[in-house]
C-alpha cells in the first residue's frame, strides 16, 4: 500500500517538464551550465528514474526525505543536527502539529454539533425540524469553504474588527504576558478551526440521521418502546449507541479530505501549517517537500483507518467477541 | 405512470429545483456573449474598484473590468471544466469498474488495490501536485480532476455489477450463451445506468467547487481569462475595500453546486423503482 503511495507521489513529480535546475536557474541568473550539472548530480537527478526512485525508497524507509531545494536546505521532515550541535528543525515537523490541531479542533465541534442536530431530524423525521436540518445540509454540501472563509474575514475582521485575519500569532506576541499569549491564539484560530467544522457538519449531520432512523426501525428498539420504556430511554441509551458506532469508521474515512482542505484554509488565513506548507512548495516545485507531505499525508491516512478499525472493534462487542475467538 | 424522464424527473421537488438552478445558470452562461453588459476584459482605469450600482451591476474589480460580464464568461468556464471533468472520471469509472465487477479475480485485485491507493492520498494535495508540475490551464484543470476522482464511480459499478450478476435474467443470459460483451453491454451497463448518472450529477457539483478552489489558489483558471474562483482571489485581494468581488462569485458557486447537489438527490429519488411505491 504504501509503497503504491510512495510510487505515485515519486512519478507525479516526474511529469514535469523540465527539471529542478530549470528553477534553481531562475532563482539565481548566475548558474551556469557546469553549476546546474553539479546539482543535478547532487539530487542524483543524471541518474535513470528508476534508480532514483529506488534511493529515494531507501531513504523513505528511514523517514528521511531529503532536504528541501527551496528554503535553505531545510530537512523536509525531521530535524537533524549538523556537526556543531545546531539544531534545524524539519518542515512536516514544524507544520504537522498546527494543522492537526485545528482539524482536531474543528472535528470536535463538528461531531457536537452534528449529533444532536443529526437526532433532532431523526426523531422528528419529515416536520419542520428534519426539513430545516435537510436544507441546511444542502447548503453544508455545497458552499465553498473558501467562500465562507472570505466572508468571515470580511464580517468578523473587516467589518467589526473583532478578529485578527490572518497568521496564528500577533506580532507582539513575545512581548505579551501568558494569559494575553494565550488569548491572542485563541482569537487567531477561531476562524481557521470554524471552517473545518462548519464544512464537515453536513456530512456528519446526514450520518447521524440516516444512521439514528435506520436503528430506530429495528425490533430491539420495538421491543424497548413495547416495554414500555420512556422515549427518551428508547433514543439515547438503545438507539444512539448503535447508530454512533459507523460514525468511528466515517471519521477515519474523512482524514485525507481533512488534510487536503487545510490547503485552501490555511492560505486564505496565512497558517503555517501542511495545507500552507504544501501550496508553497508546489508553487516552488520543491520536490522533496512536495513527496514527502503527499507520502505522510497518505500514511496520516492509512493510520487514521487503522485506528479507526481498532476502536470499532473495541466499542462493538460484536467485532471484539468474533476477533477474540479466532 | 410517468411516461418520460423529464416529466419524471420533474415530479419530484427536489430534482425540479435542481433542474430549474442549472437551466438557468446554463442559460445565462450560453447567452454570456450577447447579454453581457461589457467586454468581460476590458480594463478601465476609470472605474476601478466601483461599487455595484447602475452602470455596473456587480461592481467593477481592481482594473476597473465589470464584474457582472466577468461572472457570465467565467460560468462558461466554471460549467465545462464541471462537465468535462466528470465526463473523463465517469468514463474511467465504468470501463474500470465494469471490468474488476464482470472479470473479478486478479483483475479486480489489482483495479481495487489501485482505488484504495489512490483513496488514501489527500485528493486534494494530489490534484494540486499535478496541477502545478503541468502548466495550470483549462484542459489541464479538467483532465487532472478527471483523472483524480474517478474511484468512487468505479466502486460503485463494480458493485452493482456483482450483484446483478447474480440476478436470474443475467444468469439466464449466460446459460443461453451470451457473449460477455453482449452481457456487458445489453444488460449489466444499461441496469447500472441509474446510479451512474446519480454520482455522475453529484459528482459535477463537486468537480465545480475543485475548480473553483483551484482558480482561487492561482492555480486554475488563469488570467485575463475568468472564472469564479480566480474572481475571489481579487476578492480576497480587496477585501478591505471591495465586498462585491468577494460575495457574487461566491453566491454563483454556492447557487450551480446546490443546483447540482438537488439534481442529484432529486433524480436518484426519481429514477429509482423502489421509491416509485411511495409516491
Amino acid at each position: 500500500m504504501l509503497i503504491g503511495i510512495s510510487l505515485i507521489s515519486f512519478f507525479i513529480m516526474h511529469l514535469a517538464p523540465g527539471d529542478i535546475t530549470d528553477n534553481e536557474a531562475s532563482f539565481d541568473p548566475k548558474s551556469s551550465e557546469e553549476s546546474r550539472a553539479q546539482l543535478r548530480k547532487l539530487y542524483d537527478l543524471d541518474k535513470p528514474v528508476i534508480v532514483q526512485y529506488g534511493l529515494w525508497l531507501k531513504r523513505m524507509v528511514t523517514l528521511d526525505f531529503g532536504k528541501s531545494f527551496a528554503s535553505h536546505q531545510k530537512p523536509v521532515f525531521w530535524q537533524t543536527t549538523d556537526k556543531d550541535g545546531n539544531v534545524t528543525k524539519g518542515m512536516i515537523q514544524q507544520a504537522l502539529p498546527i494543522t492537526l490541531m485545528i482539524n482536531i479542533i474543528g472535528l470536535c465541534i463538528t461531531l457536537l454539533l452534528a449529533i444532536p442536530l443529526g437526532i433532532l431530524a431523526a426523531t422528528h423525521y419529515q416536520q419542520w425540524q428534519d426539513r430545516s436540518i435537510t436544507l441546511f445540509n444542502f447548503i453544508g454540501f455545497s458552499i465553498p469553504g473558501f467562500w465562507l472563509s472570505l466572508l468571515l474575514m470580511y464580517w468578523l475582521g473587516v467589518v467589526n474588527n473583532w478578529l485578527p485575519i490572518s497568521g496564528l500569532h500577533s506580532i507582539n506576541y513575545e512581548s505579551l504576558d501568558t494569559w494575553a499569549k494565550i488569548k491572542d491564539s485563541v482569537s487567531h484560530l477561531i476562524m481557521p478551526v470554524i471552517i473545518p467544522s462548519v464544512t464537515g457538519l453536513a456530512g456528519i449531520t446526514l450520518f447521524v440521521k440516516n444512521g439514528m432512523l435506520d436503528v430506530l426501525g429495528q425490533d430491539y428498539i420495538t421491543t424497548a418502546r413495547a416495554k414500555g420504556l420512556s422515549e427518551h430511554k428508547v433514543v439515547y441509551q438503545h438507539a444512539l449507541r448503535n447508530a454512533l458506532l459507523p460514525l468511528i469508521t466515517i471519521i477515519g474515512l474523512s482524514i485525507p479530505g481533512l488534510i487536503g482542505g487545510s490547503v485552501i484554509a490555511e492560505t486564505i488565513f496565512a497558517i503555517p501549517g501542511m495545507g500552507k506548507l504544501f501550496y508553497d512548495a508546489v508553487l516552488m516545485r520543491d520536490f522533496p517537500v512536495v513527496m514527502g507531505i503527499l507520502t505522510i499525508g497518505s500514511a496520516l491516512t492509512l493510520v487514521g483507518n487503522l485506528v479507526a478499525d481498532v476502536a470499532y472493534a473495541w466499542a462493538d462487542p460484536r467485532v471484539r467477541r468474533g476477533v477474540m475467538r479466532n | 405512470m410517468h411516461n418520460n424522464l423529464l416529466s419524471r424527473i420533474l415530479a419530484n421537488p427536489l430534482a425540479k429545483a435542481g433542474f430549474i438552478i442549472i437551466a438557468i445558470v446554463f442559460a445565462l452562461a450560453m447567452l454570456a456573449p450577447w447579454i453581457s453588459p461589457y467586454d468581460p476584459n476590458a480594463i478601465n482605469v476609470k472605474a476601478i474598484l466601483f461599487a455595484p450600482s447602475w452602470q455596473h451591476w456587480m461592481g467593477t474589480d481592481g482594473l476597473g473590468r465589470d464584474v457582472l460580464s466577468r461572472m457570465l464568461h467565467g460560468g462558461r468556464i466554471s460549467l465545462l471544466v464541471g462537465l468535462v471533468a466528470v465526463g473523463i472520471s465517469t468514463a474511467i469509472g465504468v470501463v474500470l469498474g465494469a471490468l474488476a465487477g464482470y472479470y473479478r479475480g486478479w483483475v479486480d485485485t489489482v483495479i481495487m488495490r489501485i482505488v484504495d491507493i489512490m483513496l488514501s492520498i489527500p485528493s486534494f494535495f494530489l490534484i494540486l501536485a499535478v496541477i502545478a508540475f503541468l502548466t495550470p490551464s483549462i484542459i489541464n484543470i479538467m483532465i487532472v480532476i478527471g483523472l483524480t476522482s474517478w474511484m468512487g464511480v468505479t466502486r460503485l459499478v463494480r458493485a452493482e455489477f456483482m450483484s446483478l450478476s447474480q440476478r436470474e435474467f443475467i444468469q439466464a443470459s449466460k446459460t443461453l450463451g451470451a457473449k460477455d460483451a453482449r452481457l456487458i453491454f445489453t444488460h449489466l451497463l444499461p441496469n447500472s445506468l441509474t446510479p451512474i448518472i446519480v454520482s455522475a450529477v453529484l459528482g459535477i457539483a463537486s468537480a465545480v467547487l475543485m475548480e473553483s478552489g483551484l482558480s482561487f489558489l492561482g492555480l486554475g483558471v488563469q488570467a485575463p481569462e475568468s472564472s469564479w474562483g480566480n474572481i475571489l482571489t481579487d476578492g480576497k485581494e480587496y477585501i478591505q475595500f471591495a465586498w462585491w468581488l468577494s460575495v457574487y462569485p461566491g453566491m454563483a458557486i454556492l447557487i450551480t453546486v446546490l443546483g447540482y447537489n438537488l439534481l442529484g438527490e432529486g433524480l436518484r429519488d426519481a429514477l429509482d423503482p423502489r421509491s416509485d411505491a411511495q409516491e
